[in-house]
């Protein structure tokens, strides 16, 4: 079925990615690769285009330059069943949670698996309780998104995301805002998920604290560079870096002055 | 599906049924248990499972399982009061998996809401009418509400925000002039066209102007503005405030101390009455016209019908619906305010004000057309 991606164990392959809106760039040449099984972060400061780089990754906005390549198959130049067949087999936790509001969290949770498995009801509603079981909103799964916090609508989109147990999961912020012992948990979840079921996250995030419990490689973008400035362990990056503005974010300084860079 | 080098279908998952003493029976799973699989075998492996003592679940020869699989183990142990488990690996992802979603499922439900005892319906027709008393207390509030802040406003005028009120007359009223042209033309039209139908029969053609002017001036032309402003304006009202409502700034405004009424209700309020009669008169003008147009092909000429409707109409037929409108404009106003600063949470919740914006603005004119017509049949007008 799906090619085994050359190069080793590369599950997302980004190759020159430039990305523009109405002409004005964003970020050019990003090119990096996420192996099988590991936590890969994407940091960088605010407005720096890592959400942007995010919904390329998915194929939600078509690159400007460059490709990019999703289990061995080039996300955006995919088309009807293939690219459907591609799509189930990752999952994406929105930044908001993105939740269905007019579905309960246990609908929400369901509604991938009546469009792209054949379960029987039961089988659905337990697949969702389990889900909702692993992020800790068991007693939840009755509410609408609109009864519940900021937090718990994180989980649930997490767990919606997990409703196929995709190989690939694409996390967008996932613990802005929450508080530090349910970021926690969150953190220790991701990792255990990716150690079970060796499952590939990419996570989106300028949470220090979170970057150095789960990140396995990580990139940095940076927004007066229009692009990445770092690549490799995030403990590494945080001792060793020469780069002024990646120590500065691992130190949680302000920005060292870049001159010429003003814009 | 991959096959492997002799050839045997490598993930085809399934499982193998073996009776295994008195009522026992072992249920052997084979391949890759995930969601497809599942779906297959989730009827027949729950059917054979149901009564079974013992139960074992031989799981040697499974490749891998994801959460839809080690659901279905766990509904098969569940359904067979207990199981056995064997080839499970002592540690190892499918051990972690099943483990996982069994620790998932186990977590507690909510507890059910209290107090629902014996007869449920009593208590939910009893918090139904309780919470309907409590909005229509609430819909009091905020005719009060809108009152003061009107009151306030007349004492100081220099605090409405005149800016915001040019800007829902234009809405509210300039762009809706197209609407209300065709609309009134036609309509005059329709109802001249209609009644000679049937006042030809009597040769009293010559009396479209009286039935068509005094309908279109006392009733229709304030009426059918108002449906105009209500489907057009009304709704607009509510999803903007409704919005704002959901993003927390009417939140915002009421912490800097700022009456979210006096801000945003009264300028939009104040529009709406103002609009309304010149929408009336727009289309009461544009309703003759279209009444003129149907006279003129039916071989009247133009100074015959002037007459006719000078004879027929008397100027308080004009002022009546006038003031009639700007009754309309008040309450259609209010109404989508209100609709919008009550929104609840979720996107849901936009619409929903829209939708009550408009239907309660109709309801409204139709009630309030009606206690006006009482009043000016009472007035003897």
């Amino acid at each position: 079925m799906t090619a085994v991606p050359a190069g080793g164990d590369a599950v997302v392959r980004v190759e020159n990615l430039a990305a523009r809106f109405g002409g004005r760039p964003v970020f050019e040449r990003v090119s990096f690769e996420v192996r099988r099984g590991e936590v890969f972060v994407i940091l960088g400061g605010s407005g720096c285009g890592k959400s942007t780089l995010l919904k390329h990754m998915i194929g939600l906005y078509p690159p400007a330059e460059g490709r990019i390549e999703i289990l061995g198959e080039d996300i955006a130049a995919l088309e009807g069943a293939a690219r459907r067949a591609l799509l189930r087999r990752i999952g994406v936790m929105w930044q908001s949670g993105a939740l269905f509001g007019s579905s309960t969290l246990e609908g929400n949770i369901e509604v991938p698996l009546e469009e792209h498995t054949g379960l029987p009801a039961e089988a659905r509603a337990l697949v969702a309780k389990a889900k909702l079981g692993m992020v800790g909103l068991a007693d939840a799964a009755g509410r609408l998104p609109a009864e519940i916090s900021g937090g718990m609508a994180k989980r649930a989109g997490i767990a919606r995301a997990m409703a196929l147990d995709p190989p690939i999961l694409f996390l967008d912020e996932p613990s802005a805002g929450l508080d530090p012992v349910t970021s926690a948990g969150l953190d220790a979840l991701i990792k255990q998920l990716a150690r079970d079921l060796g499952t590939t996250f990419v996570v989106v995030t300028h949470e220090l604290q979170s970057i150095l419990a789960i990140g396995d490689r990580c990139i940095m973008l940076d927004k007066a560079a229009r692009g990445m400035i770092a690549e490799g362990d995030p403990r590494r990056l945080r001792d060793e870096s020469a780069d002024p503005v990646v120590r500065a974010f691992f130190r949680r300084e302000a920005p060292p002055d870049r001159q010429g860079a003003a814009a | 599906m991959a096959r492997d080098a002799t050839g045997t279908v490598e993930d085809a998952a399934g499982f193998e049924a073996r009776a295994e003493g008195a009522g026992g029976l072992r249920l052997a799973f084979r391949g890759v248990l995930d969601a497809g699989a599942v779906a297959r075998l989730w009827p027949d492996a729950t059917r054979r499972a149901k009564g079974a003592a013992p139960l074992t679940l031989d799981l040697g020869r499974l490749a891998s399982l994801d959460t839809a699989g080690a659901v279905l183990l766990l509904r098969l142990e569940r359904e067979a009061g207990g199981a056995r488990w064997q080839g499970l690996p002592v540690d190892g992802p499918a051990r972690a998996v099943l483990e996982r979603t069994r620790r998932a499922l186990e977590a507690p439900a909510a507890a059910k809401a209290a107090g629902d005892g014996g007869l449920p319906w009593v208590g939910r027709l009893g918090r139904a009418t309780v919470g309907r008393g409590d909005r229509m207390l609430d819909q009091v509030a905020f005719l009060g509400e809108a009152l003061v802040a009107g009151a306030g406003v007349a004492r100081r005028p220099w605090r409405l925000r005149f800016g915001e009120v040019m800007r829902h007359l234009d809405e509210a009223g300039l762009r809706a002039f197209g609407l209300t042209i065709l609309l009134g033309f036609l309509i005059g039209l329709i109802l001249a066209f209609q009644s000679s139908v049937s006042l030809r029969r009597f040769g009293a053609e010559y009396y479209i102007p009286n039935l068509v002017g005094i309908s279109l001036l006392r009733e229709l032309g304030p009426l059918m503005a108002a449906v105009v402003l209500a489907g057009r304006t009304g709704s607009a009202f509510a999803a903007e405030l409704g919005t704002m409502r959901v993003n927390e700034e009417v939140d915002a405004l009421r912490i800097m101390g700022i009456d979210p009424v006096a801000w945003l209700v009264l300028p939009r309020v104040l529009a709406a009455v103002l609009v309304m009669p010149v929408l009336a008169l727009l289309m009461d003008l544009s309703g003759l016209l279209g009444m003129g147009a149907v006279m003129l092909s039916l071989g009247y000429v133009p100074a015959g019908v002037a007459g006719q409707l000078q004879y027929a109409l008397r100027l308080w037929d004009l002022w009546g619906g006038l003031w009639k409108a700007a009754a309309f404009g008040l309450s259609i106003g209010l109404i989508g305010c209100r609709a919008g600063l009550n929104a609840g949470g979720g996107p849901r919740a936009v619409g929903d004000a829209a939708t009550g914006a408009v239907v309660g603005g109709i309801v409204s004119i139709v009630v309030i057309d009606g206690a006006f017509a009482v009043l000016f049949y009472r007035l003897g007008w």
